[in-house]
């Protein structure tokens, strides 16, 4: 926790090379020439049922086995329901695609936890959680937000299905390498802002395309005093400012949450792991593609008003006017956004009144982001007209929560307490927003319909959502503790 | 995914310019579970008029598409491929292809040759004198034919490789087996295992 990133304007080292580097060098097969893309070895192979059916198929059509079963792992997590877990899925789409995945895990042999099992939920919240995902891997997943799992300094990012074909096949894949952004943050969050503000905020900043092609560095004193999953709700919106991955240099934080997992090594193997660990940091005088500078002191609680992950601002702000925006691009889609979202250029975003909040995603559905809401809404009731959902990412979170009566705490506010997987993230299962509904929401998304056709989303923060849903207005905690002293 | 040499089929004039994914498969036929079975999907809106060329029995067993500009742009689905090459179709020439969706066919063994709008025009015009004709492609010469006149076409010089070989991704990729092997014999103990440990 104590080592201190390089200056981010440090002079060019020879031979210095950036965690992301280091990582792609380790997993080489075979150098790419002639503009070839490299062959890189993938580490860990993550399923679920979305997105890995035609795979499978693909596979079956040209007789070929899954290469290495044992560095893959399925769950079921997009489509699954979050109440009447026991019930058969009615949705015939969505139980098509489970009952494919349970069928092509057992032909091919694959390890699946199936709704009901106690490691089934979000794919991006099992593989930390079994302690499988971990510093100086390369992690694929057909999702894009597989960039979750660079929190742990990991090369991790989101394939298309012929890919996920292509790992099953031959766990590797060709790949051009990816460029390098550093995002370095320094200086310390005040209380209540949290790294899902940091990641909002650096993705205002350098905007959803910003990352193209690059994986991003996070560094930087705020940084290194994150936890694991405050680290991996940044990684986990990288996508959302358009790159291809997120990092984090593993240190002491990193080992600590890592150690007695199930699947993390043990004995000599974890002090062969950790010794190589060590080594991976960005080095001294490492040079990358694009730096960006953010002041972790003047960060506030931050909320989006728009329909991309971009358009957002601080919570104490008002609605933006598009007239204002000088880049034609930017100001129409601003324009078009808020006749989506159904906002008056001015309004204060404290006024603006929600009919929901969704507390989860893999964004923040890790136990310490229930703690988190817990800890606001605890001896609390919501606010009448909010309807206000509590779903854990995986069901080891949801029993977590439970041992420690956190679910007490929840349905005693009024919330819904639910069973584990992506839930109201996405309009793919039964949780979604009616037309015309606004909800604050944890998760990394706010397209138009992302939540349920014609729903309207806010993103923010588990203190954020949990004033929210106390208030029923946009709310920071600060606001709740204000009131409490009246 | 088998190589492509020379080949022979009915030609097809698609006299529509940017024609993209969405119209060669609606997004609506995306939930599908298998990567086969899209010979439904393909062109299906544009099916629904009667006048499309498709609906006309003398190009049922169409299999070479002669298509206007901008083939293919749009959403990255790979279905698009996946329905033209269920319909049976081993290629379409057009004067230029959304980038995606050639790189997606040259993976797929669907043969994709840039011709310049007036050879397009001139196909049209040569098919619509004979409906049911056959083209044949010669993808060694690079060279497509049509009521005996010969037109070379553009192709870049990798995929071109890859259609010869019948070389998918995958068939590519295990060329280098050896080497993946060699790599994993090489790999840490530390690593990530999924499966309950084996004796070594
Ligand atoms: S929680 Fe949302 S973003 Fe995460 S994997 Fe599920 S659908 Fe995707």
């Amino acid at each position: 926790m104590s080592e201190t990133a390089p200056a981010p304007q440090a002079p060019r080292r020879a031979g210095a090379r950036t965690l992301a580097e280091k990582v792609w060098a380790d997993h080489l097969v075979k150098r790419g020439e002639d503009g070839a893309p490299d062959l890189v070895y993938i580490d860990l192979h993550l399923l679920h049922e979305v997105t890995s059916p035609q795979a499978f198929d693909g596979l079956r059509a040209e007789g070929r086995p899954v290469r290495r079963p044992d560095l893959t792992i399925a769950t079921e997590d997009h489509n699954t329901p979050t109440i009447d877990i026991d019930k058969p899925i009615a949705d015939i789409t969505s139980r098509t695609q489970i009952e494919t995945l349970r069928r092509n895990a057992e032909e091919f042999g694959i390890r699946l936890h199936s709704l009901g099992d106690v490691e089934q939920g979000i794919v991006h919240i099992v593989g930390p959680q079994l302690g499988l995902t971990m510093p100086g891997i390369t992690v694929v997943c057909g999702d894009s937000h597989t960039s979750t799992h660079g929190a742990f300094g990991a090369m991790a990012f989101g394939i298309g299905t012929s890919e996920v074909e292509h790992v099953l096949a031959t766990q590797t894949l060709p790949l051009k390498p990816f460029k390098t952004m550093a995002i370095t943050v320094e200086g310390a969050l005040k209380p209540g802002v949290t790294a899902k503000d940091v990641i909002l905020a650096v993705i205002a900043k350098i905007g959803t395309n910003g990352g193209q092609g690059h994986v991003l560095e996070y560094r930087g004193s705020a940084i290194r005093a994150l936890s694991m999953e405050g680290r991996m709700t940044i990684c986990n919106m990288s996508i959302e400012a358009g790159a291809r991955a997120g990092m984090v240099a593993p240190d002491q934080t990193t080992f600590d949450y890592l150690e007695g997992r199930p699947h993390a090594p043990k004995g000599a193997d974890w002090d062969a792991a950790v010794a190589y660990w060590r080594t991976l940091p960005s080095d001294e005088g490492a040079v990358f593609d694009a730096e960006v500078l953010l002041d972790a002191d003047e960060l506030e609680p931050f909320v989006t008003w728009g329909t991309n992950p971009g358009q957002g601002t601080t919570l104490a702000g008002e609605v933006p006017d598009p007239a204002a925006i000088a880049d034609p691009q930017l100001r129409d889609s601003a324009q078009r956004a808020l006749e989506y979202m159904d906002l008056t250029p001015g309004t204060r975003l404290k006024d603006i009144k929600v009919d929901a909040v969704f507390m989860g995603s893999c964004t923040n559905s890790r136990v310490e982001d229930l703690r988190a809401f817990a800890s606001i809404v605890k001896g609390r009731r919501k606010a009448d007209h909010v309807r206000v959902m509590v779903v854990p990412g995986s069901a080891r979170v949801r029993l977590e929560a439970e041992a420690e009566g956190l679910d007490k705490i929840f349905t005693d506010f009024g919330a819904e307490w639910r069973f584990a997987g992506c839930s109201m993230c996405l309009g793919m299962n039964p949780d979604q927003l009616a037309p015309g509904e606004r909800c604050a929401s944890t998760s990394n998304r706010n397209f138009e319909g992302r939540q349920g056709k014609g729903g309207r989303t806010h993103l923010v923060s588990p203190l954020v959502a949990a004033a929210t849903a106390i208030r029923g207005t946009l709310s920071s905690p600060s606001d709740v503790e204000a009131e409490a002293l009246v | 995914m088998d190589a492509f040499t020379t080949y022979t089929g009915v030609a097809v004039p698609l006299k529509r310019s940017a024609v993209d994914t969405d119209q060669i498969i609606p997004a609506v036929y995306l939930k599908r579970v298998t990567k086969t079975g899209f010979e439904d999907a393909l062109f299906a809106h544009l099916r629904q008029d009667p006048a499309f060329v498709l609906n006309d029995p003398v190009y049922a067993q169409g299999s070479i598409l002669f298509a206007g500009p901008d083939f293919g742009t749009g959403s990255s689905r790979e279905h698009a491929v996946w329905a033209l090459r269920d319909s049976g179709f081993r290629a379409v020439f057009a004067p230029r292809f959304g980038d995606i969706f050639r790189g997606n066919s040259g993976k797929q063994g669907l043969l994709t040759g840039v011709l310049s709008e007036e050879v397009i025009a001139t196909c049209w015009a040569a098919i619509e004198a004979d409906p049911g004709a056959a083209a044949t492609v010669d993808l060694q010469a690079g060279t497509v034919t049509l009521s005996g006149e010969t037109y070379p076409f553009e192709i870049d010089a990798y995929t071109r490789w890859r259609l010869l070989e019948g070389l998918d991704d995958i068939g590519l990729t295990l060329r280098d087996e050896s080497r993946i092997t060699q790599f994993e014999q090489g790999r840490e103990a530390w690593r990530p295992q999924t499966l309950p440990v084996r004796e070594r």
